[in-house]
């Protein structure tokens, strides 16, 4: 039978861990919500395949996953390089592609391995920064035969991404909104041997009272996970400052009460009654 | 041992012992209907119509608590307890849970969303009381149930938690479900 539900009740981490224990096979469909906090620009249903409890393949429906688009995203092939292998592709099956990249010396097997690799794991990470989106996982159903699969165990899969949430959740509560402005910092007398990445000071060079953050983050083609990461980098330097809302304590829990004891005889009873009904 | 000693006005007539099984669970998740399953009695229930966004889900939801018995046999009757589904009546749980035997956890295995106010329930109750327990998968008869199995790994059960599977509206399967909890219990208890 399918399981259907919201990662809003459920989340990715919890569904792909009952994957990983009952080492299930099917097609999980995910589909976000537009008001749900997510970090990507992906608005597609996503689908993620899996063969006795580990991940083999994903995509983002309406967006092509042969081989070589998936090589071009993770940067292991410059889209003059696909464009070539897939003219001179027959059947276009990611198995006749992988053989003209290897046969024409632009990757070697373990490159497209890796690249695969690489993108399934983005794929999946992603997908744990979405907090709500209605999913079904269909048992049974693989992906299309032509496509390639690498086989993932999802142990690793799972801490990585709990990483990547938990760093996701700090991030917002850090950065509760991205539709307020930055300012430098008025007193920056603390900093010293600050070193800053390219992305940091592309950032720092668009700082003003008219820019939002998430302007900025559009400008730059940073999706909201990498410009909340980059703001709060230099929010922690001391270089600049934004505004934060406070958090909500957690309800304090009662105090446990004392259980109740009963003879095996009485028991007995009660078991004979009930059977006997 | 606790439990209610009723006297009798009959000169023949011995102290009725009653102990006591409360059934709870989220909003919805078959409470009433398990409890009715079994009861010799008409469930007395407080139901009140709803009024808010629950509405979509059943016309009516328990606000006190239902209540069943079974009686077996001369001085022995079994009391079945559902709490109310919703947070806002939880003060009455505490009440509920107060010398109880064990408890069982009803949850509707059609409605994903409601795995992890189940969770919370659950852990409530065990804070309550240390009484043996188990988990009711209910609606195994729809096609979009979750199997126990599944529940068990979505709601972050250890292995010895028996997750039950459970239609709350088939009295066979309700006894099962209570005897599975009583074999619980039974293995807990030392003479």
């Amino acid at each position: 039978m399918a399981l259907k539900g919201n990662l809003r009740d459920f989340s990715l981490h919890q569904l792909l861990n009952l994957i990983n224990l009952a080492h299930k096979t099917g097609a999980l469909t995910v589909k976000p919500e537009k008001a749900a906090n997510s970090s990507n620009g992906h608005s597609a249903p996503a689908a993620l395949f899996f063969r006795e409890g580990r991940l083999i393949h994903a995509f983002y429906e309406g967006k092509p996953a042969r081989l070589t688009d998936v090589l071009v995203q993770v940067g292991r092939l410059t889209p003059e390089q696909a464009q070539a292998v897939r003219q001179r592709s027959r059947i276009d099956t990611d198995k006749e592609l992988g053989l003209l990249l290897i046969h024409n010396g632009f990757l070697s097997q373990n490159d497209i391995i890796q690249g695969v690799r690489g993108y399934l794991l983005e794929t999946v990470y992603h997908l744990f920064t979405w907090s709500a989106g209605d999913f079904r996982f269909e048992p049974n159903e693989l992906p299309p035969e032509e496509r390639i699969t690498v086989p993932l165990s999802l142990e690793n899969v799972i801490l990585e991404g709990n990483r990547r949430q938990q760093e996701w959740e700090r991030l917002l509560d850090e950065i509760p909104d991205l539709d307020v402005s930055l300012r430098f910092a008025e007193r920056p007398s603390h900093i010293r041997n600050i070193s800053l990445t390219r992305e940091e000071w592309q950032v720092i060079s668009f700082i003003n009272a008219r820019n939002t953050i998430r302007q900025i983050g559009e400008y730059l083609m940073l999706d909201e996970f990498q410009i909340r990461r980059v703001t709060h980098g230099l929010k922690q330097n001391g270089l600049i400052e934004l505004m934060q809302s406070p958090r909500a304590e957690p309800a304090i829990p009662k105090a446990p009460l004392p259980g109740v004891k009963l003879s095996r005889g009485v028991l007995l009873r009660i078991i004979d009654g009930i059977r006997r009904r | 041992m606790e439990y209610v000693a009723v006297r009798c006005a009959a000169k023949d007539c011995k102290a009725m012992q009653t102990v006591k099984m409360v059934v709870t669970g989220p909003f919805a998740a078959g409470k009433t209907e398990f409890i009715g399953s079994i009861s010799e009695i008409a469930v007395v229930r407080t139901e009140r119509k709803i009024s808010d966004e629950t509405r979509a889900v059943k016309a009516q939801t328990t606000v006190a608590m239902d209540f069943g018995r079974i009686t077996i046999d001369q001085d022995l009757v079994l009391y079945l307890f559902g709490t109310p589904g919703q947070r806002r009546f939880d003060f009455m749980w505490e009440i509920l849970s107060e010398g109880m035997l064990g408890f069982v956890v009803m949850v509707d295995a059609v409605r994903p969303e409601t795995f992890r106010e189940a969770r919370s329930i659950l852990d409530t109750f065990r804070k309550y009381s240390e009484t043996p327990f188990v988990v009711a998968a209910n609606k195994q008869d729809h096609p979009d149930a979750w199997s126990p199995e599944d529940m068990k790994i979505a709601l972050g059960l250890d292995d010895g938690i028996k997750v039950l599977p459970c239609i709350a509206s088939q009295k066979e399967s309700v006894k099962y479900v209570l005897l599975e909890l009583l074999y619980s219990i039974l293995e807990r208890v030392q003479d």
